[in-house]
């Protein structure tokens, strides 16, 4: 391959690319153009249904079997690719343009050592003998520094976290070191300290070996601390490229000011992230009324956005959070005392917490995973039971009833929760009216007619949910509608107490700041408390009143959010904040 | 070394976990035959002419005159002991009679289940490979066709065609012709006794009475192999590792054998452990249409003639045989998929 002497490396020029599906050819991007330099770091960010990750299977042709490259080039080192056939490809894959996808455990064979695997990747494009290769997959796993290189050869990928599972994959894409490497959201699902690590590494592999990157992300905040240059795709465009700084310190296109507004930062409030929209979004309403069996793509608050400025702050909006310091005379409502969860084989998930929440207080729980947070909101919330400690609700001990009998208690419907998957916490044979009607016709013996229907619709309501929606099976729903039923679920029985599990891990940015301000709002019409797990800090910190950070089982520091965020006690706390990435990148704070 | 010991544990329990399994099965068995129409001392009169007290005498013979507990608990102390009882029919031991007659059970069976893997696999290969196309129908009409005509309907079809018409298979009864002499007994398998004789004439005769069977027992079983292949083979390559292969420029043989079918026949490896099972207990109408003598035909016979203690004896074995085609697919299992062993 001839390199064309300071052409850019990779030329992608109005770019289409359709699929065909069963409702007809859908054209997924539309008319995309950018391009790469050897040696630059490029971001491509944008929201689910942007584009971005079709963008790069097209230029690295792993597109499904029913997409394809309708129109436009793709030029790799001058050379169009968009026509090469499978065998002038093959010779480009791992050698030439390599790849490192999400969910790392998944996208490694689970059957196969991780040694093996790497061997096979450089054995694709050399004749080595297997103890070369052998030799050689040491060597790289040395380069990714994994700890304990000699072992990890013969482990299999369910043996290896997440995050060294990535660094594996890091490993095989580079072995036959490429001259560019596409990261298709290759932090995405692992822990916030993980995935600095991860970032590090691959921005310092990256400039070793002088490889372009191609990073595809939807959060913000790593395209400005890792990237040279952004992209912001929408609707399969390209709506604005510029320098990380620039680009988010004074966004030009539309788009880029609601995306960078919802990005939750170190200071920003509930409010700020979007305008706050009475109930149905300008966009659902329509899906509603247009496609019936068609899942809305796009969920963002989209037109409304033009009305922001003027909008401006809102009087309930700013500092809300802050205003509301709970006086010290408010009672107890649920109060966990030296909690402890053990399972077989000596396992201790949840190590001798204590906390207490006051009624219509928020207290958010943070740390990374395997910390034991999922395990205590199912404990609060009487799902699994636990092996010592006690849990007050309200002053009676509930911790002694069975969690298989206590929906026979008249606190149930006190303690409700949602789920962290949207999708896989409906019953996908229930309509949206039912998952929500459900609890009322169980905990409260509602029978079918006009005051159930009532109660459905003013939950839908509440929650957001164009009662034209509510008809709807989960699949027919988007995810942030389907994040509204399961919040209308739990609201049905106005509970006292909400139990959230990272509600909007699986969300988009914009669809995250709606349904946050959502939770706020009716935090605060219901004067609801509620217990916030999630990884997400910045999140947590607008979210609640006081926060607990756990590590292993246990919590290492708990107090005001604003004190705990502001000026975190043990080292711990600290590296999480410091792990967190801020939008403006590094050059400017 | 911990995945061996772990492998083993994990066999141990499961065998410890299955012989309340066993028991159930004994008592079951028991009780079903005792409740059946029918009384063996009836039939086993010297004739129709027998008078009561020679009846008698019989059901005394045979313990039947004891209260229905007591015969149970002397059955399973004779289990114990290793004493299925005597089939009256034949007059030998249950024991020796199903010894004899098991090695040709197993070994129509395994070159039954041998047959249809080979062409199944390569079949859902083939149809998950190019799906949509016109192999992807071929491979789903011939299973179509397998699973509808019955196996004595495939059998016959077959004799007529390769005996009867062609005059290429040898006389379809028994496991080998009348000329040929049997090998010395080592295995009881035909195939590997003329092979250990060095008789190769004779292995030859045997494994042309068994093709036919085979063949017909295979057709059966083909469908339910090949469609999971296939369903499996198109999981695999879809998923993220196969796309992870293709992007790191694989060659395509590595890519479709070593990530895509290894990780396949995991659950292929599932179904044709239940296959083998299900074969070995129902393929009695092919051991009738080729006159072979299996075990199956032997419970059958015995069950027409109220001849209790052979189905019994039947029973248990095929409850036995499960249990060890579970406990070999568990191990099997484990040491092909590394994630199962960590549990």
């Amino acid at each position: 391959m001839t390199m064309a002497e300071g052409g850019p490396l990779l030329a992608i020029e109005d770019l289409h690319v359709t699929f065909s599906t069963r409702r007809g050819l859908v054209e997924a991007v539309r008319g995309v153009s950018f391009s790469v330099a050897a040696g630059e770091t490029l971001g491509v960010v944008g929201e689910s249904g942007s584009g971005k990750s079709v963008t790069a299977f097209a230029v690295t042709r792993l597109l499904d079997a029913s997409g394809r490259v309708s129109q436009g080039r793709i030029r790799f080192g001058g050379e169009d690719i968009t026509k090469a056939s499978s065998k002038q490809l093959r010779a480009l894959h791992g050698a030439a343009i390599s790849m490192i996808f999400q969910n790392p455990r998944g996208a490694l064979n689970p059957i196969r050592t991780v040694g093996q695997q790497i061997a096979d990747a450089l054995s694709a494009h050399e004749r080595i003998s297997a103890g070369e290769g052998r030799a050689r997959a040491l060597d790289l796993l040395k380069a990714v520094l994994i700890r304990d290189p000699e072992q990890r050869l013969d482990a299999y990928p369910h043996e290896l976290s997440g995050g060294m599972c990535q660094r594996v994959m890091i490993a095989m894409a580079i072995a036959c070191a490429p001259k560019l490497l596409i990261a298709d959201e290759p932090t995405t699902g692992l822990d916030v300290t993980t995935q600095k690590t991860v970032m590090d590494l691959l921005s310092k592999i990256t400039a070793e070996r002088g490889m372009a990157m191609i990073l595809i992300t939807h959060d913000l905040g790593l395209a400005s601390r890792y990237c040279q240059r952004v992209c912001v795709m929408e609707q399969g465009k390209v709506v604005e490229e510029a320098q990380p700084l620039s680009l988010f310190s004074a966004p030009q296109h539309a788009y880029t000011r609601r995306l960078v507004a919802a990005s939750p930062t170190a200071t920003s409030t509930i409010a700020d992230l979007a305008p706050e929209t009475l109930s149905p979004h300008p966009e659902e309403a329509a899906s509603a009324a247009v496609s019936k069996d068609a899942p809305a793509i796009s969920e963002s608050p989209g037109a409304s956005f033009e009305t922001r400025s003027s909008i401006a702050p809102q009087d309930e909006g700013s500092g809300e959070t802050e205003k509301r310091k709970r006086p010290s005379g408010t009672p107890l409502l649920l109060e966990v005392q030296n909690l402890v969860k053990r399972y077989d084989r000596g396992v201790v998930a949840v190590n001798d917490v204590s906390f207490l929440i006051r009624a219509g207080e928020s207290l958010g729980l943070v740390g990374e995973s395997g910390s034991g947070k999922s395990t205590i909101s199912r404990l609060v919330c009487r799902l699994i039971d636990a092996s010592e400690g006690e849990i007050l609700f309200d002053g009676q001990a509930i911790g002694t009833l069975p969690a298989r009998d206590f929906h026979r208690s008249p606190l149930r419907k006190d303690i409700q929760i949602v789920f962290q998957d949207p999708t896989d916490s409906l019953n996908p044979r229930f309509n949206a009216f039912d998952c929500i009607a459900h609890p009322l016709r169980r905990l409260l013996g509602m029978k079918d007619g006009a005051a159930l229907t009532a109660r459905v619709s003013e939950c839908a309501e509440r929650a957001g949910l164009p009662s034209g929606l509510l008809e709807r099976f989960p699949h027919q729903l988007s995810g942030g509608q389907k994040a509204r039923v399961g919040i209308a679920r739990a609201i049905a029985c106005r509970p006292r107490l909400l139990i959230l599990d990272e509600p909007t891990a699986a969300l988009d940015v914009s669809v995250q700041a709606v349904i946050l301000q959502l939770l706020d709002r009716l935090r605060r019409e219901d004067d609801l408390a509620l217990l916030f797990v999630s990884h997400d800090l910045n999140v947590v910190r607008m979210m609640c009143e006081r926060t607990v950070v756990m590590q292993n089982g246990a919590i290492v520091e708990q107090g005001e959010s604003l004190a705990l965020f502001g000026a975190p006690q043990t080292d711990y706390a600290r590296t999480l904040l410091e792990a967190v990435l801020h939008l403006g990148g590094p050059t400017a704070r | 070394m911990s995945q061996l010991s772990t492998t083993a544990k994990r066999a141990g329990w499961r065998f410890a976990s299955s012989l309340p399994a066993l028991f159930g099965v004994l008592v079951f068995t028991f009780l079903l035959m005792r409740v059946l129409p029918g009384d063996p001392a009836v039939f086993f009169a010297s004739g129709p002419s027998a008078g009561k007290e020679e009846i008698e005498m019989i059901r005394q013979q045979m313990g039947l005159d004891k209260p229905v507990p007591e015969q149970l608990v002397r059955y399973l102390g004779d289990i114990g002991s290793g004493n299925l009882g005597r089939s009256l029919t034949t007059g030998q031991p249950v024991l020796a009679d199903l010894k004899s007659r098991l090695p040709a059970s197993l070994e129509l069976t395994f070159m039954a289940l041998l047959i249809a893997l080979l062409t199944a696999i390569p079949l859902g290969v083939a149809a998950a490979l190019r799906q949509g196309s016109w192999i992807d129908h071929v491979v789903r009409f011939i299973c179509a066709l397998g699973v509808c005509v019955p196996t004595f309907v495939s059998g016959l079809l077959l004799i007529y065609a390769f005996y009867y018409l062609l005059g290429i298979a040898p006389d379809p009864t028994g496991r080998v012709d009348i000329f040929t002499s049997q090998p010395p007994l080592v295995t009881g398998f035909l195939l590997i006794d003329f092979a250990v004789a060095g008789d190769w004439e004779g292995w030859r005769a045997a494994a042309s009475q068994l093709v036919l069977p085979a063949f017909t027992m295979a057709l059966f079983v083909v469908a339910p192999l090949a469609r999971i292949t296939r369903a499996a083979m198109l999981a695999s390559l879809g998923s993220d590792f196969v796309r992870t292969a293709r992007s790191l420029g694989l060659p395509p043989r590595k890519v479709i054998v070593t990530y895509a079918l290894r990780n396949a026949l995991l659950p292929v490896l599932t179904i044709a452990g239940i296959v083998f099972s299900t074969m070995l207990g129902a393929n009695v109408l092919v051991e009738k249409v080729f006159s072979w003598p299996g075990v199956a035909s032997y419970a059958l016979d015995a069950l027409l003639a109220s001849d209790y203690a052979p189905v019994q004896g039947f029973v248990l074995l095929m409850a036995s045989i499960f249990v060890v085609v579970n406990l070999t697919v568990d191990v099997l299992y484990g040491i092909a998929d590394p994630r199962v062993s960590v549990e």
